[in-house]
């Protein structure tokens, strides 16, 4: 056990390394013995990542020195309430994306279960290191993984939406690398820590030169999380893939917002002089940006994966908007927001995947189809989870845009945020609720008959929405545990103490 | 010497964006391939410019050139490596289920 507690960082991920190596290793194999294979990793994963959630929970933060090389040195892995916290939310995720995949729609492809494995590695990774230049390695893999999970099964749509995809990744990842160097250059450091000292001991001849690779990563980190203008590539590529990648694909924007508070929190934070506060009114600004053309894209939308794919950019939108605002009230009430709209835009993907299943030829497109039989079911999971994403009460929803307008109304930028935010919560009512009666009440009865949905397939789905719910109902712990979160996140000081003060754990041949 | 890398660096950048805005896949892979090639030489000037040192801490020399970023372009050239082979076969791909070249599959 002690030994299980001393690696607990770096189980979530050693499991879905290993657990996909094994898959590889199954090539060709029968496709029940890999999906149990690649069930009991996640579940292995998800015990782990509980592991280091209930260890992290009282605000210690876990160093892990890859190798045992002392930090700035080597490569540190850093659990601290926020990482743990992500990577439970993604291990949580890939269960009920697993769990929809094996119903059948991992059949598409051959390697899907090895790349699923990799992609929740590349996840974790990024989530837990605590050096730039491994976290772009780990950026890397995830990207890889995603491009073989969009593009998994055929299809023009996924060619097309594929190609844009990988292109404009490739070219952040050409960005990321040129500030890392810029940074590494001048700071002579990867180690994010360490760097956060020495840009806070930065002499005045330098700034510029660190500001400007500071906000080229930032363009980076925008350009995962799918913030205006840098969103453009998403509602194509998530609209397009399957079921089951669009749902783990949910917490890929996270993946940036995360990166943007860990580095600007740290690096650039309270300690760094004339950089502090650097990126934030690019977030604001742009941020509210986001959230409209989102919902112009939401009106727009013909299908209801397309539809989705724009709430999931009006919910990066919205989160940024809440870091933007800066203070601690704002990044809990984004935190909180963050965890509601993971499960939410992944149970609305595998919905429109269940109802597409259903109609036929019809698929997700926003017409009238065929009669729908379990209509009360798939009709009311739709109501719940629309409910919960425009922010009605007394959902999820609800709770996270009234924290984050709670904790804008000392902002000069309140009138801004109230508008936007409301507006578009009215407009994304509409076309939910214009989309929800084209698809449940208006049925055209030339249209044949819909196939009964399989109710397997709909557990996830309505697991997820479940989430939503806990998410209300337990609203105070979950509220306390964000709010310790960003706390932590704030007290960058116990963070470099516990990366750079750490003895080195020399062992003795 | 200096400035010779970072007319290089700058050409080879000018030129990566200028291919990556092209409309046809090819121009595009090309454009992605030089970026990378100018990412690589940027990061490697990034350790400073040092001729005739070695990249590891000798006693009996006290210059050496830094190692990391020998280290880090290593990483940067295998993953910019298999990610052009991925992208000329998606490239490919996309010509054969969109039947032409056009990054958007458009019939002109």
């Amino acid at each position: 056990m002690s030994l299980l507690l001393q690696h607990a960082v770096i189980l979530p991920l050693l499991v879905p390394l290993l657990g996909g190596i094994f898959l590889v290793l199954l090539g060709g194999s029968a496709t029940p013995l890999r999906r149990t294979v690649s069930m009991v990793a996640i579940q292995a994963l998800f015990a782990a990542s509980l592991l280091l959630l209930l260890t992290s929970w009282d605000g210690d933060i876990q160093v892990y020195q890859v190798g045992n090389w002392p930090a700035p040195f080597g490569i540190v892995l850093v659990a601290d309430r926020l990482s743990a916290a992500m990577v439970f939310l993604t291990s949580l995720l890939a269960l009920f994306a697993m769990m929809h995949a094996i119903q059948g729609s991992d059949r598409s492809g051959r390697q899907f279960h090895v790349l699923f494995q990799f992609q929740l590695l590349g996840l974790n990774g990024a989530f837990l290191t605590g050096d730039l230049f491994n976290l772009f390695v780990f950026f890397e893999v995830l990207l890889i993984a995603s491009y073989g999970l969009l593009l998994h099964g055929c299809g023009a749509a996924r060619s097309r939406a594929g190609l844009h995809y990988v292109i404009i990744n490739l070219a952040g990842s050409s960005l990321f690398l040129f500030a890392v160097g810029t940074l590494y250059g001048v700071l002579g450091t990867l180690n994010m820590a360490d760097m956060a000292v020495r840009v806070a001991e930065l002499p005045a001849e330098d700034r510029e030169l660190v500001r400007a690779a500071a906000l080229l990563l930032c363009v980076v980190f925008a350009l995962k999380a799918a913030l205006a203008p840098l969103h453009l590539w998403l509602p194509g590529a998530y609209s397009a893939a399957g079921p089951a990648a669009a749902a783990i694909f949910a917490i890929m924007t996270k993946v940036g917002a995360y990166a943007i508070v860990r580095v600007y929190g740290l690096i650039f934070g309270a300690s760094a002089g004339e950089l502090s506060g650097l990126v934030e009114p690019w977030l604001l600004t742009l941020g509210l940006l986001t959230v409209v053309v989102g919902t112009i894209g939401v009106l727009a939308s013909q299908h209801l994966a397309l539809l989705v794919s724009h709430l999931v950019v009006v919910s990066s939108g919205t989160l940024l908007t809440a870091f933007g605002i800066g203070g601690t009230a704002a990044v809990t009430a984004g935190l909180y927001y963050m965890l509601h709209s993971t499960f939410i835009a992944a149970a609305l993907f595998l919905l429109s995947d269940n109802l597409s299943n259903t109609r036929g030829i019809y698929g997700d497109r926003l017409v009238a189809g065929p009669l729908l039989p379990a209509a009360n079911l798939l009709g009311g999971l739709f109501l719940l989870l629309a409910v919960s994403v425009a922010g009605l009460p007394p959902l999820s929803g609800f709770m996270g845009k009234l924290m984050i307008l709670q904790s804008s109304v000392e902002s000069a930028w309140m009138p801004w945020i109230f508008a936007v935010i409301l507006t578009t919560s009215l407009l994304t009512v509409i076309a939910l609720a214009r989309a929800g009666s084209t698809l449940f009440f208006k049925t055209d009865l030339r249209s044949g008959s819909a196939t009964m949905p399989n109710m397997a397939n709909l557990v996830p789905a309505i697991a997820l929405a479940g989430a939503s719910l806990v998410l209300v109902v337990y609203a105070g712990p979950i509220y306390a545990f964000t709010d310790a979160m960003a706390t932590q996140l704030s007290d960058s000081t116990a963070y470099i103490g516990a990366v750079l003060g750490t003895e080195p754990q020399v062992s003795m041949p | 010497m200096e400035g010779l890398i970072s007319i290089a660096v700058g050409v080879m950048t000018a030129c990566g964006v200028y291919l990556l805005l092209r409309a046809r896949t090819f121009p595009v892979v090309l454009g992605l391939t030089l970026l990378s090639y100018a990412v690589n030489l940027f990061l490697f000037a990034m350790g400073r410019l040092t001729i005739g040192a070695p990249a590891i801490i000798d006693p009996e020399r006290d210059i050496y050139t830094d190692p990391l970023p020998q280290a880090l372009v290593l990483t940067a050239i295998v993953i910019g490596f298999g990610m052009t082979a991925f992208a000329v076969v998606l490239a490919l791909r996309a010509k054969a289920d969109l039947g032409n070249d056009h990054v958007d599959g458009k019939k002109r």
